[in-house]
């Protein structure tokens, strides 16, 4: 027993060390697996709040940009009405309640990284939002994540530049759909893999995420094809897209909540 | 002493602010950032409490990695710099260091260098490869921790030129 203790005291700080490198390693174990970074992450009160205050500053230097970004859009959605005025079904919007399938919330960014591997964004958005998780997170422009951690006031953003990042996305033209990753390399390029080789893809085609997942609705573009490979062995593609959204520069997000998600998932689940 | 100990939370607090708010934004070329934080550690005093000092590094990375949402990355890193500081030291200052009378300011710039780059080195190259988590990047691995290394290591010499206390 005295051999026991005095071994203890002799080797007290490598134990301690032992003991907070196990500590640490096994909260990088949890951040690399889907859904179950709970205890470290940026959406807590006190970093939360610390990036709110610094944003509070910056944010007025991108000003003009984020104008001519509502600018834009906003010119997008008017010209989109405007032309379907018309033809609108006069049965379409009979009970608001009922015809929403997509609710979206406008967000704010706080934090976004994009030369880690594994890459998230702070948004200004929580559980008192009724923010959850695996909601999509969309610009104007195209996809940027899906929500994986919510506080009261702040939600964590996986982004696609995340390599655990999985996105379910087909090309437009062809309606072959396949998984959006990231390799970890450029923060414009993300790889769209699994496609199928009976597919026909050439430069320049649009790739939209597929509506397959309850997470974002069908439709949404995600970027636009540089180049591709047919691994010859499992007669898939490997496609590189170029994303539409700049990612090293993000302001407003919105959030899409699909009001059906829960309907579906216990449809599909066999459990239940 | 008590100067010793205000000094290091004020360090503490700067730094880790100063990582998570503005270093981390740099991104020069894209993904070149420099990690300076663990200057705590580099300057923390020679003559310690060993089991407070590890403690003490392990909260330092866990502080960063709270904020850059990197799980234990950091924090592991941290932990092992300051278990292996001890020989880093012995290695780098011999003589100076059996006695515990290093001042970084009054040390040859040589063995400064040397100090700062081990050390700087075996962080980053440990931060990189939990971060990446994958063996077969192993090439841009070693990529982002020479080109951040020497970032961080410019900065720090500059910083410790720019903050040292004695003036000559």
């Amino acid at each position: 027993m005295q051999q026991i203790i005095n071994f203890l005291v002799r080797n007290k700080s490598f134990l301690l060390f032992l003991l907070l490198f196990s500590l640490s390693l096994f909260f990088t174990i949890q951040s690399h697996t889907y859904h179950k970074s709970k205890f470290i992450n940026s959406a807590n009160f006190l970093t939360g709040g610390i990036y709110e205050s610094v944003n509070g500053i910056g944010q007025y230097f991108n000003l003009k940009e984020e104008n001519q970004k509502l600018l834009e859009e906003n010119n997008r959605l008017k010209s989109v009405l405007f032309n379907e005025k018309n033809e609108l079904k006069a049965d379409f919007t009979l009970d608001s309640t009922l015809g929403n399938q997509y609710e979206l919330t406008a967000a704010q960014v706080y934090k976004n990284s994009y030369s880690a591997t594994n890459n998230y964004l702070t948004i200004n958005k929580g559980k008192r939002d009724s923010i959850h998780e695996d909601l999509g997170v969309i610009t104007s422009k195209g996809i940027i994540g899906i929500v994986d951690n919510t506080s009261s006031k702040y939600a964590r953003v996986m982004s696609v530049l995340n390599t655990n990042s999985r996105i379910n996305a087909q090309l437009k033209k062809t309606d072959h759909f396949g998984t959006l990753r990231w390799n970890g390399v450029s923060p414009k390029i993300i790889q769209l893999t699994d496609i199928q080789g009976l597919a026909k893809v050439t430069v320049g085609d649009t790739v939209t995420t597929s509506g397959n997942s309850t997470i974002f609705p069908k439709g949404i573009p995600v970027g636009e094809v540089v180049s591709f490979k047919l691994v010859e062995t499992e007669d898939v593609y490997t496609i590189n897209i170029l994303l539409f959204n700049d990612m090293t520069n993000i302001g407003h997000v919105y959030i899409i909540e699909n009001k059906d998600a829960k309907e579906i998932k216990t449809l599909n689940d066999p459990n239940e | 002493m008590n100067n010793v100990v205000t000094t290091n939370i004020v360090r503490f607090i700067v730094l880790v602010l100063a990582q998570a708010l503005v270093l981390n934004n740099i991104n020069f070329l894209g993904y070149i950032n420099p990690y300076i934080y663990i200057l705590f550690i580099i300057l923390f005093p020679v003559k310690n409490n060993r089991m407070l000092f590890i403690f003490l590094s392990f909260l330092l990375g866990l502080c960063v990695d709270l904020f850059l949402d990197s799980g234990g990355v950091h924090a592991a890193a941290c932990v092992t710099l300051a278990y292996i500081r001890p020989l880093v030291l012995k290695f780098s200052f011999g003589m100076i260091y059996e006695h515990q009378t290093i001042k970084f300011n009054n040390t040859e710039l040589g063995q400064r260098l040397s100090y700062f780059a081990i050390l700087i080195f075996i962080h980053h190259l440990l931060l990189f490869s939990l971060e990446t988590f994958n063996t077969s990047k192993i090439l841009l691995i070693l990529t982002k921790t020479i080109f951040s290394g020497i970032f961080t290591l410019l900065l720090c010499l500059l910083i410790t030129v720019l903050f040292s206390q004695k003036r000559k």
